[in-house]
């Protein structure tokens, strides 16, 4: 079992937008990932429903599991995801753009 | 549908919002199926066994996933995301694999997808705030995976392959979000009310509006209907002769829309004629009809959000809308959140009477930060884009709060400072208010609302909300007088301003300048320009003088032009 801790850096948290990205690039990987608040049980990281269902804030740590010879891999992929400010995208300035 | 078609039914009575009308086809916003837990599924007329049902169930998943995805990648801007995070939600392998599990174990297929979905919403209400809202969207995943299981019909708004007459039970923000506007002709809901949010925004497009029409979800899909959002009426089947009217009032709407010259009575007494506006892209789309901006309303830049927006978002918004406006006139109101608009950082969840809670301006008793921050962005975005907006505050009851916000809004260097005036409080003591401040707009909505002690969102109760009560115009008429004496600028920014009948009445109360949704302009503008101030003192003196709102209405109507009557079907 490999973990990774990371800090979610969205302003949103882990909600909306930054959970959809999140759990798409999960699922892209291929590999079965778990994400887990400090002190709560992991859950199914591909799935956004349970990521959503976490209620992660800006700012608060999350551990990412997961087994394998890709397991290194896929998690410094997803930890650099969540280090980034996933709402910071030019898509999230909608109302601005007049679109 | 195989239902016996009815006989051809009279004419519709509901509440009318705005002056359009329009002749189209009925499209069905469907409620959610209505099933029992245990409902069968019936494959060839006989009950499916748990194979068949796991084909049928995971096909839906992910037929309803890929509609979403369709819909969401023809959508823009916030509907394009929500879209998206819901057809994300239908393809969530989780939900998908727990509700397979379940019928695989032999439960039918309905009690199965509710098990699951109570779970996961369960664990959303639970989180509380921003992911309690998104029950709605996890709920609304639910009913399209039950129908396309059991072979009914999709639920929700439909997709419109041609210009439609949109007919639903009432309308979520967020089915209205869904609509594809290109191709909606007019709404009308069987529920909701005229000051609600779906003839807000059915205003805000220009769009006929008809609501609290009882038994308009009885019409079949593609019944042809004519609107009258003026009347009220929705009338099935219309004849040749109906149709040929609807088209001359057509043709004779877009004939007003083309003079856009500054509001004036016919004696040349100016009345600025405004726009309401909620984005920087509906700062756009106002036309040359409009003088200015007289509301744009800030809170959309609020709304669904976890965190308050950081002055360097709010100054570039607002220096885009000021840009938008290309120098004319625009009045900024600041956060208006609470009662119908909860803000999950700002609004407290346990009160028991919102509207009379901590709203609007009061919002600066426990988060002075969110109004420093707006007016720190407001003045940014005024250097950034030399534009000098004039800047109000909404809710205000008193002299001192009036004078506590001039002071806050001055020192952040704001040049021209206003309240709304929609508490009977304000209204009342409008001159001590106005000792404190530049100008005010009165927002009828609300006026309505507190001095009629009658709840905006219960339609039921429209007759009491009714701006034509006298108890109501008698507020205006002393806001309007307390303009006149200390020659301060008093607007109009409510719903009321976009009925051209009563804007008569309001600018012989002495009201200064007309805000309302863009599409409203042309009517008023015209009724204006066919009566003095004089005539238009008259007009306001016979509605006050009435004892009931439809007798202010008719009062006033009594004194109009023939020919303004006829144009704009008064």
């Amino acid at each position: 079992m490999t973990e990774r801790t990371v800090v979610v850096a969205s302003r949103v948290g882990l909600h909306a937008r930054p959970a959809m990205l999140f759990t798409q690039a999960v699922a892209a990987s291929g590999v079965p990932v778990t994400i887990a608040r400090s002190g709560g049980a992991p859950v199914d990281a591909s799935s956004i429903l349970f990521v959503m269902s976490l209620g992660v804030p800006h700012g608060e740590e999350v551990t990412l599991a997961a087994d394998g010879p890709q397991a290194d891999r896929v998690l410094d992929e997803l930890v650099e995801l969540l280090a980034t400010d996933l709402d910071a995208e030019p898509s999230g300035d909608a109302t601005q753009a007049g679109s | 549908m195989t239902t016996a078609q009815p006989g051809p039914p009279g004419v519709l009575q509901g509440v009318g919002v705005g002056r359009l009308a329009v002749v189209g086809p009925v499209a069905c916003v469907r409620p959610a199926p209505a099933l029992p837990p245990d409902a069968p599924l019936l494959v060839d007329g006989e009950p499916a066994g748990p194979e068949q049902v796991h084909e049928v169930v995971e096909r839906a998943f992910t037929e309803v996933a890929a509609a979403l995805r369709e819909q969401s990648a023809g959508a823009t801007g916030t509907v394009r995301d929500v879209l998206a995070a819901t057809a994300q939600m239908a393809d969530d392998a989780a939900l998908r694999s727990q509700v397979l599990a379940r019928v695989d174990a032999g439960e039918p297929p309905v009690g199965a997808i509710d098990a699951v979905v109570q779970m996961f919403a369960g664990m959303f209400e639970q989180a509380g705030g921003y992911l309690a809202e998104r029950v709605t969207d996890l709920r609304s995943v639910r009913d399209r995976v039950v129908a396309r299981a059991m072979g009914l019909p999709d639920p929700g708004v439909p997709h419109l392959e041609r210009p439609s007459v949109v007919v639903a039970r009432d309308l979520a923000p967020a089915d209205t979000a869904a609509l594809d506007l290109t191709h909606v002709l007019a709404i009308v809901t069987e529920l909701g009310g005229p000051t609600g949010h779906t003839a807000i925004i059915a205003g805000q497009l220009g769009l006929p509006c008809v609501v609290r029409v009882a038994g308009v979800t009885d019409l079949e899909d593609g019944t042809v209907v004519a609107v009258d959002a003026a009347a009220g009426t929705v009338l099935p089947h219309p004849d040749d002769a109906v149709r040929d009217a609807y088209e001359r009032r057509r043709t004779a709407q877009a004939a007003l829309a083309e003079d856009t010259s500054p509001g004036a009575t016919s004696d040349g007494h100016a009345v600025a004629l405004l726009a309401n506006i909620g984005t920087a892209a509906d700062a756009e789309r106002v036309g040359a009809g409009a003088e200015g901006v007289g509301l744009f309303r800030t809170e959309v830049l609020f709304l669904e959000r976890v965190q308050a927006p950081t002055v360097e978002e709010q100054a570039d918004a607002y220096a885009a809308a000021l840009r938008a406006a290309g120098g004319r006139k625009v009045v900024v109101r600041t956060l208006d959140a609470g009662a119908d608009k909860p803000l999950a950082f700002a609004t407290f969840p346990d009160e028991e009477n919102p509207a009379l809670g901590v709203r609007g301006y009061r919002l600066v008793r426990s988060h002075p930060e969110l109004l420093d921050t707006q007016l720190a962005a407001l003045v940014r975005a005024q250097a950034a884009t030399g534009a000098t907006p004039w800047v109000m505050a909404p809710m205000i009851a008193t002299p001192d709060e009036a004078r506590a916000f001039a002071q806050r809004a001055r020192a952040a260097g704001v040049a021209t400072v206003g309240v709304m005036v929609e508490v009977p409080a304000a209204a009342l003591r409008a001159a001590d208010i106005l000792a404190e401040v530049d100008f005010v707009s009165i927002g009828t909505n609300d006026l309505a609302q507190y001095t009629m002690a009658t709840d905006r969102l219960r339609g039921e109760l429209a007759d009491l909300l009714d701006v034509w009560q006298p108890a109501v115009l008698d507020l205006v008429a002393a806001t309007a007088r307390a303009g006149r004496a200390t020659r301060k600028p008093v607007g109009v920014c409510g719903e009321s301003a976009a009925d051209p009948l009563m804007a008569l009445v309001l600018v012989g109360l002495g009201v200064t300048s007309l805000s309302a949704a863009p599409g409203a302009l042309p009517a008023v503008r015209h009724a204006l320009r066919r009566h003095t101030q004089q005539r238009c003192e008259e007009i306001a003196d016979a509605a006050l003088g009435a004892r009931t709102a439809p007798e202010a209405r008719a009062a006033a109507l009594a004194l109009v032009d023939a020919d303004v009557r006829a144009t704009l079907a008064l």
